[in-house]
């Protein structure tokens, strides 16, 4: 065993893991944080997107080590005092979930996306979440929900 | 699967704890390709060697007649590196079609390299810019063309458990020269491509000086299509002698019939057009630095 001392959401966290752990092992099973979710296991779904030192990775192959004194953020991290984060109440008011599976990786992949551009074009939100699979088949509404997330964001900043 | 995971601190050191292991202990980038191989057993080793936080590794940088990218250096890096878009702009394409962003933020260059694959879109790339890896061995450093290393599907020179690949390096293109990077695949991200086509082109007045083409996954390896390029040298850069580089470039291609890729017959067809197409792009480029 090892051991592991990172910054999840804003909490320091050290919890004892076997070096080969995945961060989404550790994230769900260790630490309890099931919002995160495993969908393929193989880095090619986006289904477990989390903000790595504020960048989107693939939990499901990032060994868990890798985040040894760096900062994680989860689907668990964004909301504030109960009240959506203003991604995921965008998600809600596109009707951009069906199964719901996908959408805490896509609302990661659009939190990434979003901090580093603020003002997409549709073509860049298409490439932002093209690691990110939906198998409901709702890119529609989830390209509206990034969009109509960039715009409230930028009206918040403005306020 | 392994017993520990550790960070190299330098070079040196991920040498010495290789050389105290034995064989035993593996480096570690991305970790993209080698945590899934361990997960299925495909990885002997049990200690993981991680030199993503070597200080000083980590850069992109021109320096000595040569652009050096470190080992640790993310496809996502190398796709938004103002100085490989300028004077490599065949791997920045490439790299920043490789899987999606969440694989390219973590997975690397050199890892993409060593992992040996023909379907590599980085390593095809940098073929077409005859690159040279550093290997550092408790022997000493030296560098290697990266169209040596190759030894095979997943195979290469390069043993993980006793060498450091520590940087990649190449000439960066001059004014004079215009790259084209075409990729075929069944969707445009999170798919690894059936054909991918690389090309250089250096033109001078009204004739081709030199080209460099290559290509993959149309055989074990990525590799670059002498015959096309010999062809081309000294040539006007019509469309008909583009094609027919294409065409010279297919007849070497090699491609395994695949329910995934394709028929044989198929992915030989699709090397012509990629091939021509990539040079039509590298054409395009060169008249407008014109």
């Amino acid at each position: 065993m090892q051991t592991l001392t990172m910054t999840v959401n804003d909490s320091e966290v050290t919890v004892e893991i076997r070096p080969d752990e995945t961060l989404a092992d550790v994230l769900r099973d260790r630490l309890g944080l099931i919002g995160t979710k495993v969908g393929c296991g193989e880095g090619e779904c986006g289904a477990c997107t989390v903000l790595l030192d504020g960048i989107a990775v693939t939990s499901c192959i990032t060994p868990a080590m890798k985040a040894q004194g760096r900062r994680v953020v989860t689907i668990e991290g964004l909301s504030q005092d109960g009240e959506l984060h203003t991604i995921q109440q965008a998600f809600v008011d596109a009707t951009a979930s069906q199964c719901g599976y996908c959408t805490p990786g896509f609302i990661m992949a659009t939190k990434a996306l979003l901090d580093a551009h603020p003002n997409p074009t549709r073509e860049e939100i298409m490439h932002g979440i093209s690691g990110n699979l939906c198998r409901c088949t709702g890119y529609y509404q989830i390209v509206d929900a990034v969009a109509i997330a960039a715009r409230r964001l930028a009206e918040e900043e403005a306020q | 699967m392994w017993d520990k995971y550790l960070f190299a601190a330098s070079v040196d050191h991920a040498l010495e704890v290789l050389a105290a292991h034995n064989g035993k202990a593996q480096l570690i980038a991305g970790g993209t390709d080698l945590l899934l191989q361990a997960q299925r057993g495909q990885c002997p080793a049990t200690v993981m060697v991680d030199i993503t936080r070597i200080p000083d590794l980590n850069r992109i940088e021109e320096h000595d007649g040569y652009i050096v990218i470190g080992a640790p250096v993310t496809h996502a890096q190398i796709a938004a590196s103002p100085l490989i878009q300028a004077k490599a702009a065949v791997l920045s394409e490439a790299c920043g079609h490789i899987g999606g962003p969440q694989t390219r933020n973590a997975g690397t260059l050199v890892g993409n390299v060593i992992n040996a694959q023909p379907a590599a879109d980085g390593a095809v790339a940098l073929f077409t810019l005859d690159a040279e890896l550093e290997v550092a061995t408790e022997a000493g450093r030296r560098w290697e063309p990266i169209t040596d290393i190759y030894r095979g599907v997943g195979a290469c020179t390069i043993d993980a458990c006793h060498e450091v690949v520590t940087a990649i390096r190449f000439r960066p293109l001059t004014d004079t020269c215009g790259c084209g990077y075409q990729r075929l695949a069944r969707r445009k991200a999170l798919t690894l491509p059936t054909v991918v086509a690389a090309a250089v082109l250096h033109v001078e007045g009204d004739a081709i000086r030199t080209a460099r083409i290559a290509v993959g996954p149309v055989a074990p390896t990525p590799f670059r299509a002498a015959d096309a390029e010999e062809f081309l040298a000294g040539k006007a850069p019509e469309p008909a002698m583009l094609a027919q580089a294409g065409e010279l470039t297919a007849a070497k291609a090699k491609p395994r019939d695949s329910v995934i890729r394709g028929s044989q017959e198929y992915r030989t067809a699709m090397v012509a057009v990629l091939v021509r197409r990539a040079l039509d792009q590298a054409l395009e480029a060169c008249e407008r630095s014109e």
